[in-house]
């Protein structure tokens, strides 16, 4: 199968990045260290292309109503600028992925009423899912796959807005966590919301895909790949789609998944029924933050259990956090594993010492 | 890139290297190597007075990314383990064949140096 090439393609080549194959797209995934990377993010700035993200726009009368159906938070109510975190679900209620879902303002020249935003590789399935919908349902709305013809970059860091406001005549305080707006990047019309996946203050981009080298090259900073941006989000507890759910080989739904916040049981949509049975009945396991005590680092698939060695689950997703210099990691437990409760982490047959925690790992 | 590649050490395919002096040898990874893996977070070394067999994985090296076995490029008793590297794993980063060393031997008597690549050979494989 042919990789898909984002619009930086070139731009990554020239700087020596390794790439990595990710959801049917080679991107980078280290372009100096991760560990450079990841302390450029948290205590300045760093870039990352993320155009590998999957964009959907849905426009028309009915666009409102055929993506509310689809997201389990309510976006009715969001305004022009606004967006929103939600998941999606089958009817059972099994998280098939999330996203963030934008209300563009109004003077954004791409025709998206709203733009869905699943994760990478992503984009065919859920376009057809708004489509097969769109028809059953009978109702007059749109929906393009424009994950090709657009690109994506975020910016994030404490320092990200007064890098980005060197670049843009746009009135970046005027947008809240979760909101967005229409304005020129390096004389590029770009989509520029206040959101991340990193846990610091920052921005992520939309814009036509022929004017990603000129973004990016207009936020002049350490560019960031795949690596930095899986340490970056597994220290704050975020999920990765694929990896800490994944409705074919460890199906779940949001209230194990711990994103039961962005479930609102008063908006109609797939899944809900299912959705208000888990809530009231209560889930047998909970996704749990895990700190090792020991040294050594929590990887995909290693065994959780007991301190008597009976086993609870296992690791989701788990790295070295490059800010608290500890193996970090997620896994689903029985919900009657208390937080701070001490437990083993068996890597490679030798239980390590570790014990449950709250995410986010780090005080953000 | 070019890869530091000492003349006077030889080299395992699986990109170790040993640093034979008499019937001793030092032992680490190679420069090309610790820039494959990335940040290295974590070392798995034996204990001193453990056997290592030539060719046979005796440690792991984790980076963020990866987790990479060692292999032995000469068979032994291990009679030192660097133990800065407990704490300091980036030494192996930063200083591959100098201060991120990681165990030395004590060869057993079947163990031939010329069974290695020299650093000429070992720089071909990685060109």
């Amino acid at each position: 199968m042919t990789l898909r090439q984002p619009p930086l393609a070139d731009a990554h080549e020239a700087s020596g990045a390794t790439l990595t194959e990710f959801g049917g797209w080679e991107m980078p995934v280290e372009f100096d260290s991760i560990r450079a990377e990841h302390e450029a993010v948290r205590e300045s700035v760093g870039r990352f292309d993320v155009s590998h993200m999957s964009q959907v726009a849905v426009s028309g009368p009915d666009a409102r109503r055929l993506t509310n159906g689809l997201v389990t938070n309510d976006v009715a109510d969001l305004d022009p600028g606004e967006s929103c975190y939600a998941a999606i679900t089958d009817d059972g209620g099994v998280l098939l992925d999330d996203t963030v879902v934008y209300r563009p303002p109004g003077d954004w020249s791409v025709d998206a009423d709203y733009l869905v935003v699943p994760n990478a590789g992503h984009d065919s399935e859920m376009t057809d899912r708004w489509v097969e919908y769109r028809d059953s349902w009978d109702l007059d709305a749109t929906v393009e796959n424009r994950t090709d013809s657009l690109g994506m970059v975020a910016l994030q860091g404490p320092v990200s807005e007064d890098l980005l406001a060197d670049v843009t005549d746009g009135d970046l305080g005027s947008i809240a966590r979760f909101e967005s707006l229409v304005t020129e990047v390096a004389g590029a019309e770009a989509l520029v919301s206040r959101t991340g996946y990193t846990g610091e203050p920052g921005f992520e981009l939309v814009f036509a895909r022929d004017d990603a080298e000129t973004v990016w090259s207009a936020l002049e900073c350490q560019p960031c790949g795949l690596g930095a941006r899986d340490t970056l989000r597994l220290e704050m507890g975020f999920l990765l789609s694929g990896q800490d759910f994944d409705p074919e080989d460890d199906p779940r739904n949001p209230y194990e998944a711990g994103i039961g916040f962005a479930v609102d049981l008063d908006s109609e949509f797939v899944g809900r029924d299912a959705l208000e049975g888990a809530s009231v009945e209560g889930v047998d396991e909970k996704l749990r933050g895990i700190e090792l005590v020991d040294r050594g680092v929590p990887r995909e698939g290693y065994p959780v259990t007991t301190a008597d060695g009976d086993r609870l689950g296992e690791v989701t997703s788990g790295t070295m956090s490059p800010t608290l210099g500890r193996g970090i990691g997620l896994a689903y437990l029985p919900v009657d594993v208390d937080l701070d409760e001490s437990v083993r982490v068996e890597v490679r047959g030798e239980p390590k010492k570790a014990r449950t925690t709250a995410t986010p790992f780090l005080d953000r | 890139m070019n890869f530091d590649v000492p003349d006077d050490l030889r080299y395992l395919d699986s990109h170790e290297w040993a640093r034979v002096d008499d019937d001793t040898a030092r032992i680490g990874i190679s420069d090309f190597a610790q820039d494959e893996l990335g940040d290295v977070v974590f070392v798995d070394l034996p204990d001193e007075g453990e056997a290592v067999t030539a060719g046979e994985d005796f440690g792991v090296v984790e980076s963020i990314k990866a987790v990479s076995d060692i292999y032995a490029p000469l068979g032994g008793t291990v009679t030192a383990v660097n133990d800065d590297l407990t704490d300091r794993p980036e030494l192996i980063n930063e200083d591959p064949y100098g201060d991120g060393w990681l165990i030395e031997v004590e060869l057993s008597d079947d163990a031939d140096p010329d069974d290695l690549l020299s650093a000429d050979e070992y720089r071909d494989q990685i060109a």
